[in-house]
């Protein structure tokens, strides 16, 4: 399961950011920030592609020594991004793929809600998140 | 710096090369040996065989070599390997000795000098006694030598030199010292390096023939050994392939060794060499995946092997080191050609470089913090006989000891101690630093901003740690700007809370007020008890106190902060800060919005600061003053703590003072405008609000245009966007985000009270004086002054219209070309109220089609504003259209005496000009006059008098002329012959006396004249009898020059009785008429 679960706007700030609460939380929202280079990257290399052939999920980002991040970018340039530990192996990219589709999905919840106005910070994405997330015992 | 014990020796980062000494060579005295040298050594390019030389006496005495075992049986290795072994074969064993000896073949004493070189070779061989070192000869000749084979004495001395030497022929070599020196060095290099690889290949078999004797359990150590030592060889051989199959077996061998916390160490030392070697290999092999691939094994397989709890941080320093050495060996790569990409770049090592140095930082702080009066122990354990270990990766006070067991344990925790307290001395800051700049400049090189960013906060604590404060507030300021405007406020508040503590300790006043301004805003995510303290701080600093220190600063580094802050305080001078806040979001926020986007002249001009505290607690500000881009308002718009009795501020309080959290705080500003300023815009351009005041310290925000920071932009769209309903406030309060900023305003004229009419009766007609009646009447309470009237055809039309329209106040004379089509200014003098004046125009119209006319009425009036007289100028403008048209059509015919349509006229006989004028203008219209004239062509058959002189036309009405007229013979004229003009005076029926007649100029056509031979004109009476005789002349005119025969027939109808000649011939003169009578007598029928 993932330790730390952000949501990017297109303007590149954070709409939302989680990270298990064991961790310290700043180094979670750099490693998040940082990873956008690389999404930045994959993003203006997929300008090319055409657009209904697009692929979502960028997969992997970048490793580090003890975390994975993965990245994915919706349509509208809002990108979600995963970070899971590294001696994690039981999460295969399929599985990550899953995620973040539960997550796109819970996006567009929150989007299709009257009283959200995009572009705010989101609140009520607890429940889905916590799920994603690992279990704190 | 110098190398620590971290680092990885010389001998191992080289490139191993053959090693040939030259002996016999006296570089210093001797030129040409110095030649021979220099042709060696100098210039050493890649497509040289790669061997290193050195120049060593004869007598040189070589590494002794140990006796050779015969057996293992009893032998128990102390460690993997020798410190001292990669140098001794990179630098102390030659693989190749070279004796030079200078010696001729046509050597007179041939026989001495033989025996000289081979006592040379002897000793040689004596100092290498059991090693495998080969020896060669090469003999400095001063002649080019003879091909081989012809030279007989050649080849017979070089047999017996071989033999007295005991040489093999391939070992012995001829340099003849002329100019193709080089040429012959390549070729003696070449020869050597033979003899050097075959040395390396014999050694290789030699270590590899030991393998049979060991066994698995005592000789654990000595597998790796000999597998390193292969590999070492096969690489001084040039066999990097071997090399890297050898090195990768010794690497898994060194992993099968029985791990303890004694060895650790040392088996983690000779992984790491053999991974370095490894790495390096797969580098210079091209394939930098295999490279990465056996790096991260490595580290997978080292990351667990702490070792010893106590030394913990040699763990780290020893992992930083593997990641440096690898993003070394990578950055090397690329320099050599490989491509890194952005996800797979050596910053990323380095990156990791410097976390294990942050780490081992950690630890060595917990690990060795000593009491002061702990000592370095003595005699000092790190101390060794020979000042090197012998083993690499051993404990200097346990070397060669095997037993897992500690024998010593006293010694042991000597040791420990010795080591933390070594560590304590290292600047681990300068270590991190210097890995993080390297990979920041990694991370710059492959577009990662944001990693960029986030290494150079790493670098600005590390450096606040080292307290190096000014460098680190200069990499935190630097990056502060791309978190804002990313808005990651989490990460700036982290960033700004660093920094607040260096300038706390560096007592930068400014810099310390700036980032508490931020850290107090909207933007910082701090919690309120943070904000309490930073907000009593700032308070205090601003009533020239010290601050509380920041939490969590060195104890000493506080105490010289505190003296730096009482500095200041007794400091005088300049304490006043202005700070620009456009590029930060400070915990103040302002708007700025005026009451509309324009002001008459004669109302005062209104406007709304707002402004909005987010700090944790009420704050007073001193001062609030607004620049306008017209500075002469500046005075009328501030507010002062001191001046209670503002005029300009309504119901001022000492409240008004006093930001409030979370309230949105409304003031509002009056000034009357300056008339110069109508048409002009006032903007605001900055918003000054001071905090403190100037006895103690003063800080002045400065908001640049209408107030907004570095967030607001974003929050401003994000409001726009929202339609959420917002909670219900009382009447007087507003919601921050429902206010937009209006900087500017416009200044207009006062509004205008007077009416102007215009009275006039369209259309135009072409040409004529067409009349215009502009009324103007004050509606004004006082009197107006200086009255000006401007009228005519509006701006900005088609210019031909201005070539084409006339204006002028004179109706009683016809305008020309000279007279304007817009008369400006006018004066027409001062109205009292309720009067009114009346101003005729006239305007001409020399084209159809429609045209705008304006009238503008200004005038100047005395008015009260706000207790102030100002004088206004008002305007009043009236647009009108009008339409121009003909007054009439014109319809010009010929026809004959007999009214028939005629489609040309026939020379010298008389025809009939028709012309038919029909009114076009809805106005009646009188045409006093009308006059033919005549080209010189046409003659006139009788006068030629207007017939419609004085005649009135409405409107569809025409009226018509008739001229009877005859042209000469004048030959075939192409296009036909001119006939004249017809000129039309008329004028409006309703226009007044004194208006002048408008003539109208009509160009007639042109007409066909065609020459005839014969003409006949019958002269009929008009009416006849019944019974009684009717005369019928017959006029016959030959036209011709020549004579004519006619033949005349009259054929009478029924209705006639004729008389007279029926039928008659004559001939007929030219240019002569004949006049026939005849006679007839009608009868009626029934």
């Amino acid at each position: 399961m993932a330790v730390c679960i952000a949501v990017i706007a297109k303007e590149n700030y954070p709409l939302y950011i989680r990270s298990t609460p064991t961790e310290n939380e700043l180094k979670f929202h750099y490693m998040v920030h940082t990873s956008l280079d690389v999404v930045d990257e994959k993003i203006s290399a997929m300008g090319k592609a055409l657009v209904d052939q697009r692929e979502l999920y960028l997969g992997l980002l970048y490793p580090t020594e003890d975390y994975k991040v993965y990245g994915y970018v919706t349509n509208s340039k809002v990108k979600f991004v995963m970070v899971v530990d590294s001696s994690n192996t039981a999460l295969r990219d399929n599985e990550i793929r899953s995620m973040f589709r539960k997550l796109h999905n819970s996006y567009t919840d929150v989007m299709c809600n009257p009283f959200y106005n995009p572009g705010d910070r989101i609140q009520a994405f607890d429940n889905m998140v916590t799920s994603m997330m690992i279990q704190v015992c | 710096m110098s190398p620590t014990q971290w680092d990885f020796p010389v001998e191992l980062c080289c490139r191993p090369m053959a090693f040939v000494t030259l002996t016999g060579l006296d570089v210093v005295y001797n030129a040409v040996h110095r030649a021979v040298w220099d042709a060696f050594c100098a210039n050493r390019r890649a497509d040289r065989v790669p061997i290193s030389f050195k120049v060593l006496p004869g007598d040189h005495e070589y590494p002794k070599c140990r006796p050779k075992r015969t057996s293992y049986e009893w032998y128990i290795p102390k460690g993997i390997l020798k410190t001292g072994w990669m140098n001794k074969h990179l630098n102390l064993v030659p693989a190749l000795v070279v004796v030079f000896y200078e010696l001729d073949w046509d050597e007179p004493q041939w026989k001495e000098k033989q025996s000289e070189c081979a006592t040379r070779v002897e000793i040689v061989r004596q100092s290498l006694q059991g090693r495998n070192t080969k020896v060669a000869v090469v003999l400095i000749q001063k002649k080019t030598p003879l091909p081989p084979g012809e030279d007989v004495i050649a080849s017979e001395r070089a047999a017996a030199l071989c033999n007295a030497c005991e040489l093999s022929g391939k070992s012995l070599f001829v340099l003849p010292h002329t100019d193709h020196l080089v040429g012959y060095i390549i070729r003696l290099e070449n020869a050597f390096y033979e003899h050097a690889q075959t040395y390396y290949y014999t050694e290789i078999r030699r270590v590899k023939s030991h393998k049979e004797f060991l066994n698995k359990t005592t000789h654990q150590l000595l597998f790796v050994r000999h597998q390193f030592k292969i590999a070492f060889f096969s690489e001084l051989k040039q066999d990097t392939q071997n090399a890297l199959k050898n090195y990768r077996t010794a690497y898994n061998l060194v992993h099968e060794l029985r791990a303890h916390e004694t060895n650790i160490l040392e088996i983690k030392t000779m992984a790491g060499f053999i991974n370095y070697k490894i790495c390096r290999l797969c580098f210079q092999h091209n394939t930098p995946l295999d490279a990465i691939a056996q790096f991260r094994k490595h580290i997978d397989l080292c990351k667990k092997k702490i070792g010893s709890a106590e030394l913990s941080f040699e763990h780290d320093a020893w992992m930083s080191k593997q990641f440096q050495a690898f993003g070394d060996l990578f950055d090397e790569a690329i320099k050599l050609g490989l491509t890194a990409i952005q996800t797979q770049n050596p910053g990323f090592y380095y990156q990791q470089a410097a976390y294990y140095a942050q780490e081992r930082k950690q630890l060595a702080k917990t690990l060795c913090n000593h009491e002061a009066s702990v000592m370095y122990p003595n005699p000092d354990p790190l101390e060794t006989q020979t000042g090197v270990l012998d083993f690499y990766g051993q404990r200097s006070w346990r070397q060669g000891i095997l037993s897992f067991d500690l024998s010593d344990p006293e010694k042991e925790k000597v040791g420990i101690l010795a080591i933390q307290l070594k560590e304590r001395n290292v600047v681990h800051s300068e270590i991190i630093i210097t890995l993080l700049s390297n990979a920041v400049a990694q991370f710059k090189k492959y577009k990662c901003p944001r990693m960029k960013s986030h290494l150079m906060v790493q670098m600005g604590e590390e450096y606040y740690y080292a307290k190096d404060y000014t460098k680190a507030l200069k990499l935190l300021d630097y990056v502060m700007c791309d978190y804002r405007s990313e808005g990651w406020w989490t990460l700036l508040t982290s960033v700004l809370t660093t920094a607040l503590k260096c300038s706390y300790l560096m007592a930068q006043l400014k810099d310390y007020i700036t980032y508490s301004l931020e850290l107090l805003g909207r933007a910082s995510t701090l919690k309120d008890d943070q904000k309490s303290r930073i907000e009593k701080n700032l308070i205090n600093v601003l009533m020239n106190e010290s601050p509380d220190p920041e939490p969590d600063c060195d104890i000493l580094a506080v105490k010289t902060a505190q003296k730096l802050w009482a500095d200041r305080i007794s400091l005088a001078g300049s304490n006043i800060f202005t700070i620009g806040v456009q590029d930060f979001v400070p915990f103040v926020q302002c708007k700025a919005k005026f009451h509309a986007p324009s002001f008459h002249v004669d109302v005062p001009v209104q406007f709304d600061i707002y402004l909005k505290a987010d700090c944790p607690h009420p704050i007073r500000f001193s001062k609030l003053c607004v620049s306008f881009n017209n500075q002469e308002y500046n005075q009328f718009c501030v507010i002062e703590e001191a001046s209670k009795a503002n005029e300009v501020l309504e119901n001022l309080t000492q409240g008004k003072m006093c930001l409030v959290p979370g309230k949105t705080r409304k003031l509002l500003f009056k000034f009357v405008a300056k008339t110069e300023d109508v048409g002009k815009k006032i903007e605001i351009t900055s918003v000054d609000l001071a905090l403190g005041n100037e006895t103690g310290r003063c800080v002045v925000l400065n908001w640049q245009g209408g107030g907004g920071d570095a967030a607001s932009s974003q929050e401003a769209l994000q409001a726009a966007r929202s339609f959420k309903r917002r909670p219900k406030l009382p009447d007087n309060e507003v919601h921050w985000d429902s206010i937009i900023i209006q900087a500017s305003t416009m200044i207009i004229s006062r509004v205008p009270n007077i009416s102007v009419h215009l009275l006039h009766e369209p259309p135009a007609l072409t040409n004529e004086m067409y009349c215009l009646v502009v009324t103007v009447q004050s509606h004004e309470k006082t009197q107006i002054r200086d009255v000006k009237l401007t009228a005519g055809l509006k701006p900005g039309q088609d210019a031909n219209l201005t070539q084409k329209t006339h204006v002028t106040l004179h109706g009683t004379e016809l305008c020309d070309e000279s007279y304007p089509a817009l008369l400006t200014d006018i004066p027409v003098g001062d109205l009292h109220p309720g009067e009114q004046l009346e101003k005729m125009l006239y305007v001409r119209c020399g084209t159809v089609g429609s045209r705008m006319f304006l009238v503008y009425v200004s005038y100047l009036i005395n008015t009260t504003v706000e207790e102030k007289e100002i004088v206004c100028k008002c305007h009043k403008d009236e647009t009108v259209t009008i339409e121009t048209v003909f007054p009439f059509d014109v319809a010009v015919k010929f026809v004959s005496t007999k009214f028939e349509h005629l489609e040309r006229v026939y020379a010298d006989i008389p025809f009939l000009l028709m012309t038919d004028l029909l009114s076009a203008s809805p106005w009646a219209l009188t045409i006093v006059s009308s006059e033919l004239q005549l080209a010189p062509s046409m003659t006139t058959v009788d006068q030629l008098e207007s017939q419609v002189d004085n005649v009135i036309l409405q409107t569809g009405e025409s009226a018509s002329e008739c001229f009877c007229l005859q042209c000469p013979s004048l030959g075939n004229i192409e296009g036909g012959v001119a006939t004249g003009h017809y000129i039309i005076s008329w004028k409006r029926t309703s226009a007044m006396e004194n208006i002048p007649i408008i003539t109208t100029v009509i160009t007639l056509p042109h007409v066909i004249v065609e020459n005839i031979p014969l003409h006949v004109n019958a002269d009929l009476p008009s009416f006849g009898r019944v019974r009684e005789s009717l005369p019928v002349k017959y006029h016959l005119q030959n036209k011709t020059d020549l004579v004519q025969d006619v033949e005349i027939s009259v054929e009478p109808s029924d209705a006639f009785m004729f008389s007279g000649l029926k039928q008659i011939r004559l001939p007929a003169q030219a240019f002569y008429t004949y006049q026939y009578f005849c006679q007839a007598t009608g009868s009626t029928h029934g």
